[in-house]
């Protein structure tokens, strides 16, 4: 599944693994997760500014 | 390290976002220290920390219990259980300001290695046995110790110190992605009873930084005193609202051990509650005392460190994104060394995940007149910070006050006093 990359830090959202800490469980497609959703390791971008990585 | 470019790793060569910058002096951007050896050779030279054996000297904060015990024993003389604040509010500040600015930065290639040498982790690992250690000893002498009421409460504030600077370990323990280190922080923070900030810092104080909606961030026309109950009261109600939502969206009510403030709160109950337990109630005052005193010293350096700056808003609603113009820094060596490089705040802003020992002087940043320990002095009295800092601010900004983030209450006299001749807008 697509995986997405902040932009400041090295956090990655990957859709298989979710972000189960912050609400959204294994498997959890992206587009659930609401466009305010900061970076939950920096804080500085938000989900709309995460990039996709291949 | 990323490839992309990202405005937080060229903040060294000094690029600024044209279009939102104030109008600021040409940018020349400061250089990384210059490598010892010869010029041309650089590659061949691995860049060597010249405060890497400093930072041991960060752990006299938390030996200042002892120091306390040890000078008012020897002496007989009351005043030095008061140790901690006469040190922290006094001797500290006039050496910080005479020991000078801290002129090294590694360069981009040094940050990688530097992050990943272990020595650094441990300088802060070790503030916190020393932290319980001091912290014991006081409740045994607020118990035992025979001490009169002005003495214990010397050795209140003396623990407060080390209390309110143990946020500020926990602060760099706490923006970690490492799990051990983030419980670290959480322990850190139990003394004070501050776990809240955990919570708040990272996902509150950072996300909304340098807007009128941050409870952290201090506004233009607000005084430190002001500010306090804001932030105290405003940064626990944002992280309550910050773990609500988490634990809705994972269908739990945030009544709940799995709530991040509980458990860190709850930490607080059982450390007080064991010692109270072990050596009375006669403690729990002090314990007080110490703890509004320790977060009050952590929110008078949050005051400080974005005083008045602002993040403009764009045309889609959002707020431009985080850079350096948008934290007050100093450089002073020794609050360098007892605060783990907190004054290279706007680097820490734009990296929150980076080490203390890899933060960046950046030159373009907003400066401080000192360093944050004589800024913190300038701070508890507002008439003094005004003077001092309201020029500054204004300067930052081209003199133009709508710039700023002006505090409610002051925006009438702020905007007669340095509105343009057009008016208020």
């Amino acid at each position: 599944m697509a995986r997405f990359r902040c932009p400041v830090c090295e956090y990655v959202y990957d859709e298989d693994e979710g972000a189960p800490r912050e609400g959204f469980p294994a498997g959890t497609p992206w587009s659930k997760v609401p466009d305010d959703w900061p970076c939950p390791d920096c804080g500085v971008r938000d989900k709309v500014d995460f990039e996709p990585q291949d | 390290m990323s490839t992309i470019t990202d405005h937080a790793d060229d903040s060294t060569t000094g690029v600024l976002a044209a279009s939102t910058a104030p109008k600021q002096p040409p940018i020349t951007g400061a250089r990384p220290a210059p490598i010892t050896g010869q010029g041309e050779d650089r590659a061949a030279i691995p860049w060597q920390d010249p405060k890497r054996h400093a930072w041991v000297f960060g752990l006299i904060v938390p030996l200042l219990p002892f120091i306390a015990w040890g000078m008012a024993e020897a002496t007989g003389l009351t005043v030095f259980w008061f140790t901690g604040p006469l040190l922290v509010f006094g001797v500290f500040p006039i050496f910080d300001y005479l020991r000078g600015l801290d002129a090294e930065n590694p360069p981009e290639e040094a940050i990688k290695p530097l992050e990943a040498d272990r020595y650094y982790r441990w300088c802060t690992y070790a503030y916190i046995p020393l932290q319980y250690a001091g912290l014991v000893l006081a409740c045994w002498l607020w118990a035992y110790g025979g001490l009169s009421v002005v003495a214990s409460i010397g050795l209140a504030l003396t623990v407060a110190m080390v209390s309110g600077v143990a946020i500020n370990t926990a602060h760099e323990l706490g923006h970690k992605r490492d799990s051990l280190e983030r419980w670290l922080s959480k322990i850190a923070l139990a003394q004070s009873g501050y776990g809240h900030f955990f919570i708040e810092h990272n996902r509150g104080h950072h996300v909304r930084v340098a807007t009128p909606e941050d409870p952290a961030s201090a506004r233009f026309g607000e005084g430190f005193w002001e500010f306090l109950p804001r932030t105290v009261v405003g940064s626990l109600q944002s992280a309550w609202g910050l773990e609500r939502t988490r634990l809705a969206r994972l269908g739990h009510s945030p009544l709940a051990i799995r709530n991040d403030i509980l458990n860190a709160w709850a930490m607080t109950v059982v450390l007080w509650g064991v010692l109270v337990a072990i050596f009375g109630v006669v403690i729990l005052p002090y314990l007080v005392l110490q703890a509004i005193v320790g977060f009050s010293l952590l929110e008078v350096v949050n005051y400080l460190e974005h005083y008045g700056l602002l993040r403009q808003r764009r045309e889609d609603g959002r707020y431009e994104r985080t850079r350096p113009e948008h934290s007050w820094n100093s450089n002073n060596f020794a609050s360098n060394v007892a605060l783990y490089h907190l004054q290279r705040h706007s680097d820490h802003h734009a990296n929150p995940t980076r080490r203390y020992q890899a933060l960046r002087h950046v030159e373009e940043a907003p400066q401080l007149p000192t360093g944050y320990a004589g800024m913190i002095l300038l701070a508890l009295v507002p008439a003094l910070w005004r003077r001092v800092m309201d020029r500054r601010l204004l300067e930052h900004y081209g003199g133009d006050v709508t710039l700023t983030n002006m505090h409610p209450r002051a925006r009438g006299r702020l905007l007669a006093r340095y509105g343009t001749p057009q008016g208020a807008h």
